[in-house]
């Protein structure tokens, strides 16, 4: 036991005391946040270029002036077409807008015209058509003789509110699918990376050992198992140390840089269309909402849950990831082909995961959520979404069990492995290894 | 006691028979050669010593009794494919592969001292192994063979890829070793450095011992009765004609081949009788370097594989 923790230092220490640690440690965050920075930048962006759009309005359902949008600035004119047009060519506007009369109150559409010498951009024909059909909508309405409140009944929205049959059933609302799907996915994805790239840590680190013959003189002092459990806990424990600094420094760095470059925090500016649409009272209590459903999560069960899951997970795959390491020779080509049965669960595990957050009580979810490959993945995914109890306790058990399995597979492929050279190994061998021990 | 024995072991990997029932016994205070061609068997022997590998059959004993894990710490092995972690610093190598054998911190401590001190590399403490040279490297390497005091210490080709200097401070510490009662277990192909350190040795071949004893019994039995003499001048032909030369040395000695039950005294007789003034009378043993070619290229075994 005392020399597994030795090992476990070693290989702790020598990782988490490189350069290329702190670097990627700290340079991540600060990368993901420069990244969301330049993305909001790129997404608030506004046209600069000022435009000047003169209207004729030959309808008529313009009633006062137009006003100005922040790169927009109309003018209504009464002058002919012709003329116009000969002031666009002089550069005194830079667009022509017609509207044409409205000849039937009840026809669905309308075609407004669009002179210039260059092309209709986007964010311009979102504001020309919002602004006529406005000016028409209420045009049409003066017309028919609607009041204004009436108009505003006919506009309102529906949504579906889930409440629980029995009283103390779960308080769930129309907010719990969209952030149980947003927990999920990024917990599962979590996983699949750290899955990744610790596993392929542990790997190159007991292919290292071999090829550099240090694990002859190591085996001389430690069983091959406390050399490899060691290993693989020794990594996890630099992977669990880098997500948490992660997991703290990546929301500090983005407020941060929000505050320092006066941006909205980055959350709210991928929905800030949908807000803008709506009044402010309702973006609030929309905020407000989520904010409540995340506080609501069982984090009491998800987290200590996602964490057996992580090592139950990390255990698992690592384990393989060190036998293959053990079998892999100098070639790294070669040799690679012994990985993908290790990388196909993972990626498929990922698949079913995005399927899963979608429905978390279809029957591929209970499956996947059972299979010990998928379920480290997949149970994460579900977790917000408050899964049957048996069904975690049973995932889990299976897991375990699995992982423990697997480890004791593992190493004695990997007892077999380190020892042997110049000689390349397949599938074959790694099963007679298995069985044989 | 004897420090070292094997009784009929025998490692088979899969269909091949690696070790085919060994058994030896090093004298107490011999320094022990493990010698065979590559193949023949030797590494896996090593390995079942330091417990790396266990025996299919028979048993290990090291100082009277069965190997087993708790003799970890009393095992020093340095393989032939030497192999230290790159990134680490010396002193933090040394130290980690010693407290592996079993070493408190304090104990690994004073060790390491001990040894940086007698080496004089006492500068070396925080540079990392890649920076060191190969030869430097090896010397780490011997001391983390020994670091934790060993009573059995088995060194596989030790003095591969060192210079003269570095040769000799290894064999001296060697021969140190062997005085303070530790056990060496030598393992290489280079004779002459067999015939220099050893004195005691087993031959393997294909899997098998083929031949075991004290060096210098094992030249002897291989005596060919063949003997170098030196004169000022020639040999007279009256002379030559009764004996068979088999060869000139490169300083003009005579290389004189006795029919078999004629005695060196015989040839010496004679040629005082012929009144030559003789510089260099002496008997020409094989060494081991003919024994081991003449063995392995003649011992044709049973093969124990199907």
């Amino acid at each position: 036991m005392d020399k597994i923790l030795l090992i476990i230092q070693r290989e702790y220490l020598t990782r988490v005391k490189k350069k290329s640690f702190l670097l990627a440690t700290l340079l991540t965050p600060l990368g993901i946040a420069a990244f969301i920075v330049v993305a909001s930048l790129i997404f608030g962006y506004e046209s600069d270029e000022s435009k000047r759009i003169v209207v004729i309005d030959e309808s008529g359902v313009i009633t006062g002036g137009i006003k100005d949008e922040a790169s927009i600035k109309f003018s209504l004119s009464k002058k002919s077409l012709e003329d116009l047009k000969q002031e666009v060519r002089d550069e005194k506007f830079d667009a022509i807008v017609v509207i044409p009369a409205v000849k039937n109150l009840y026809s669905k559409d309308l075609q407004v015209l669009y002179y210039s010498e260059d092309g209709l951009t986007l964010d311009v024909e979102s504001v020309v058509k919002n602004r006529v059909k406005d000016y028409v909508r209420d045009y049409k309405a003066a017309q028919l003789g609607l009041e204004e409140k009436s108009l505003d009944a006919l506009s309102f929205s529906t949504s579906v509110e889930p409440e629980p049959i029995d009283e103390d059933g779960e308080n769930a609302s129309k907010m719990t699918g969209a952030i149980g799907a947003g927990i999920g996915t990024i917990m599962g994805f979590v996983m699949y990376l750290t899955i990744f790239i610790y596993g392929m840590m542990v790997m190159r680190s007991v292919q290292e050992e071999k090829t550099t013959r240090i694990v002859e003189v190591m085996i001389s002092s430690v069983k091959p198992f406390q050399l490899m459990l060691g290993k693989i806990i020794g990594v996890g424990l630099v992977g669990l140390t880098q997500v948490l600094i992660w997991a703290a420094l990546i929301p500090l760095v983005v407020v941060g840089l929000s505050f320092f470059f006066g941006l909205e925090a980055p959350s709210s500016s991928a929905s800030a269309d949908a807000m803008a649409a709506m009044d402010p009272e309702e973006a609030e209590n929309m905020v407000l909402l989520a904010m409540t459903e995340i506080q609501n999560q069982n984090w009491w069960a998800i987290v200590p849950l996602f964490l057996i899951y992580f090592l139950g997970g990390y255990f698992l795959y690592a384990s393989m990831f060190a036998a293959v390491g053990s079998a892999m020779g100098e070639d790294q080509g070669e040799s690679q082909a012994l990985t993908i049965p290790i990388t196909i669960p993972v990626v498929l595990a990922i698949y079913i995961m995005f399927a899963v957050v979608q429905a978390p009580n279809s029957t591929l979810a209970m499956w996947s959520s059972q299979f010990p490959l998928f379920s480290p993945i997949v149970m994460p995914a579900r977790l917000a979404f408050s899964p049957p109890i048996w069904e975690v306790a049973l995932s889990v058990f299976i897991l375990v069990v699995t992982s423990v399995f697997f480890v004791w597979l593992s190493a004695r492929i990997y007892r077999t492995g380190i020892l042997l050279y110049g000689k390349k190994i397949g599938f074959k061998e790694l099963g007679k290894w298995m069985v044989r021990g | 006691m004897s420090l070292l024995k094997l009784d009929r072991v025998l490692k088979q990997y899969e269909k091949v028979t690696a070790v085919n029932n060994v058994s030896f016994e090093v004298p107490e205070g011999a320094i022990f050669g493990l010698l065979g061609p590559n193949g023949a068997g030797k590494t896996s022997i090593i390995r079942m010593i330091t417990m790396i590998t266990r025996p299919d059959e028979g048993d290990i004993y090291v100082a009277g009794k069965v190997v087993g894990r708790d003799d970890i710490g009393r095992i020093g092995y340095m393989p032939e494919e030497r192999g230290l972690y790159k990134k680490m610093n010396v002193q933090d190598h040394l130290l980690y592969l010693a407290r592996l054998k079993g070493l408190s911190k304090k104990d690994a401590n004073a060790a390491l001292d001990y040894w940086f001190d007698r080496f004089g590399i006492e500068t070396w403490r925080k540079k990392n192994i890649e920076e060191l040279s190969k030869g430097m490297q090896q010397k780490i390497q011997f001391i983390a063979t020994v670091v934790h005091d060993p009573t059995l210490i088995i060194l596989d080709e030790p003095f591969s890829g060192l210079d003269p200097i570095n040769t000799n401070l290894i064999k001296d510490e060697i021969y140190e070793l062997a005085q303070k009662g530790k056990q060496i277990v030598f393992s290489t192909h280079r004779m002459e450095q067999v015939e220099e350190i050893c004195d005691y040795i087993v031959l393997i071949n294909k899997g098998e011992n083929v031949l075991e004893g004290w060096v210098k019994d094992i030249k002897n039995s291989f005596r060919e009765n063949l003997f170098e003499v030196q004169v000022e001048g020639e040999l007279p032909e009256s002379l030559l004609s009764q004996y068979e030369q088999r060869d000139r040395t490169r300083e003009g000695g005579y290389i004189v081949q006795l029919p078999e039950g004629k005695a060196g005294n015989a040839l010496l007789k004679d040629l005082m009788d012929s009144g030559v003034v003789v510089t260099t009378f002496k008997e020409v043993l094989p060494s081991l370097n003919e024994i081991f070619i003449k063995h392995v290229g003649e011992y044709n075994p049973v093969l124990a594989t199907a």
